[in-house]
């Protein structure tokens, strides 16, 4: 027998008795506006927002937040590149990028959290080899709680796909907390209409 | 083989009073935290009740729901590995890596892995593996398994992690400063992700209805491990399944507010198909899950989803550290686990216990923890696996209890002996429980002899 055949059998032999799957409900008691929950839960993970008012400028607004940022890198064509991101390019080679700008499909109040694939993406590994990464969110497509993400259907045919709330970050030593563990140093989220 | 003795173990963790205060700390404050989300969450107690049935229901038809994930997995283009023990486990992972002619091996963290003991097996073969998860390349550094499942270096303090990389990675000795160390860490790994021959992670769930895994890290370092180089080996426990995405919902909810009292972590990561022109395998492991299944008592273990609540609200793993366990899974959840893996090696692991139940109350998933551990001292009993000390004590205390007059006679003789006996005769290696503690003054007088002088005539 095979290592699966094995492993099959020895779990439908031991099988316990058939459970019911119960169902699960979405959980829909967030009172209050989205965009204010998103952004609470956001800066509570080390997010940081940044106003983003009509009429601006979004590369002068880049260039106010990141002044010595040499490379920048954006998934988006709302943002100018300094060096154009091909989607083709080997990931390391993006291992300079100093500020990585990406939109974001939908954001999450429940965690302030943003869902970006390899659409959103264009190369998977910006949005963790980048020092900075400046994620755009309509504020209209922020959804209630992880039960409504979920329902998202793009978790279907995404290859890749991943909630990320705000930046890299570790306890490990005594619990002191780190921004920038191995991902990027600091998450920021612009409210852009699309 | 000798059973691990947990209790010697922890006399040592306890004589470093520094640490042993910081981990008691460090651990109740994240059970403090874990509190707070969950009582912020109306519905916290219907998603425990949730969680626990769809994880029932999951194992009560494994083996169709492994089927589907495999189907679905190798549609999206990944290669699924079956492997029935740790050795082929291990056997899998160093073919698939020696077909790809991989040297260099990135990683995030995964309890799988430690289990097999993959690490030395792949470094024997010429092999460098990079754990990349701060806390588990401490631990690998300093050649110590995890302590604990979620900080698997959470028993040591800065000065500890400063001297091990001082002495590895070439940090500045003496320097404790935490930022200086995560960043001298951050420096010393993006090498090794910007050049590795492949990338590997574990698993938190594993979805059946269309073959994509999650893994949940605060770093980024799994999303760096798979993302970067071209070839990524996921390690998956066959307990890891769910039927479907919106089951997600339930577990990530909880997951990381039962673990560090955080909403989510930072990075909820879902893996469904390679990108293009890379690949991606999937390791499915049984390693003993399957004949768990088969215990009666004991399959809802398999429940678990390694977010070590368990641990940081027991009060004798708080006290004891994470490696006096022994085994790669320590704490309550370790407890009933580890005997599993080996009987023997583990028979006095289910006496690392108060059985206050605390375990079972902030298990994010229900396991009835405090009643797999006395229930795994039944079966150390029956399989004569106790101690010396606490088999002749049970004798004992068994025959007094059940005889009547011999209780009241050993009742009255204790108090005198307790009040008149000198230190050694009461303190010694008979009665480990007065090792730290003093033994209650006895009363002046018993129960019995109080009813029988003032109530009997009633």
């Amino acid at each position: 027998m095979t290592s699966r055949d094995t492993v099959l059998a020895a779990v439908r032999a031991n099988q316990p008795a058939s459970v019911r799957l119960p169902a699960v409900p979405v959980f829909e008691a967030n009172t209050g506006p989205l965009i204010e929950q998103f952004q609470e839960a956001l800066v509570r993970m080390g997010g940081k927002l940044a106003p983003f008012g009509d009429g601006r400028d979004l590369d002068a607004l880049l260039k106010s937040l990141f002044p010595d940022a040499k490379v920048i890198c954006s998934a988006t064509p709302e943002a100018r590149s300094t060096r154009p991101l091909d989607k083709n390019a080997a990931p390391a080679s993006l291992a300079d990028v100093d500020v990585a700008v990406v939109r974001a499909a939908f954001g999450v109040a429940e965690t302030g959290s943003v869902w970006l694939s390899e659409d959103e993406l264009k190369v998977n590994a910006l949005a963790y080899l980048a020092q900075h990464l400046v994620v755009l969110l309509d504020p209209a497509r922020i959804v209630g709680n992880l039960h409504r993400a979920y329902g998202d259907p793009r978790f279907k045919t995404a290859r890749y796909a991943v909630l990320v709330t705000g930046p890299s970050a570790t306890a490990d030593i005594e619990g002191v907390l780190i921004h920038g563990a191995q991902g990027v140093r600091s998450l920021t989220v612009l409210m852009v209409p699309l | 083989m000798r059973p691990v003795d947990h209790a010697e173990a922890s006399s040592h963790f306890i004589q470093a009073t520094a640490h042993l205060e910081f981990h008691d700390r460090r651990l109740w404050d994240l059970r403090l935290k874990r509190d707070r989300e969950a009582h912020g969450i109306a519905e916290w107690e219907d998603l425990r009740n949730l969680a626990s049935a769809i994880k029932e229901h999951t194992l009560s038809h494994l083996a169709d729901y492994l089927e589907q994930f495999e189907a679905k997995a190798s549609k999206n283009g990944a290669h699924v590995h079956w492997a029935r023990d740790a050795s082929e486990h291990n056997q899998v992972v160093h073919d698939i890596l020696a077909a790809h002619s991989a040297k260099t091996l990135v990683k995030s963290k995964s309890m799988l892995t430690d289990e097999c003991d993959m690490r030395p097996f792949l470094e024997a073969r010429g092999i460098e593996v990079i754990e990349t998860d701060l806390g588990e390349r401490i631990q690998q550094l300093d050649d110590e398994p995890p302590s604990h499942i979620v900080v698997p270096a959470v028993h040591k303090l800065r000065g500890d992690v400063s001297a091990v990389f001082a002495r590895t990675i070439g940090s500045e000795p003496g320097n404790n400063d935490v930022h200086y160390l995560a960043e001298a860490m951050r420096q010393n790994t993006r090498p090794y992700f910007l050049s590795a021959d492949a990338g590997m992670t574990g698993a938190n769930f594993a979805v059946a209805e269309n073959g994509s895994f999650v893994v949940c890290t605060n770093e980024g370092n799994a999303d760096l491990s798979a993302n970067v180089p071209k070839l990524h080996i996921a390690c998956i426990g066959i307990e890891k399944i769910i039927p479907k995405i919106e089951h997600l919902g339930v577990f990530i909810r909880m997951l990381s507010r039962s673990a560090l009292g955080s909403p989510i972590t930072q990075y909820t990561s879902h893996f469904q198909a390679p990108r293009p022109g890379t690949e991606l395998h999937i390791v499915l492991t049984d390693n003993g899950r399957s004949q768990r299944l088969g215990m009666k008592d004991f399959w809802y273990s398999l429940k678990c989803i390694r977010c070590g609540a368990c641990m940081n609200t027991c009060p004798v793993y708080r006290r004891s550290g994470g490696l006096s366990y022994g085994a790669t899974y320590s704490g309550p959840i370790g407890i009933i686990i580890d005997p599993v893996f080996d009987l023997r090696k583990y028979s006095h692991l289910p006496y690392a216990s108060t059985l206050n139940g605390s375990c079972t109350n902030v298990c994010p998933v229900k396991i009835n923890i405090h009643e797999q551990i006395y229930k795994w001292r039944q079966i150390m009993a029956e399989r004569n696996q106790l101690p010396l000390v606490k088999k002749e004590a049970i004798r004992i205390i068994g025959k007094v209890m059940s005889e009547p007059r011999l209780y009241r006679a050993a009742i009255s003789a204790t108090g005198l002996a307790i009040e008149h006996l000198p230190r050694f005769a009461v303190y010694n290696w008979l009665n480990p429980w007065g090792r730290q503690r003093e033994v209650p003054a006895p009363p002046k007088q018993s129960f019995r002899s109080w009813y029988l002088q003032n109530r009997r005539r009633q």
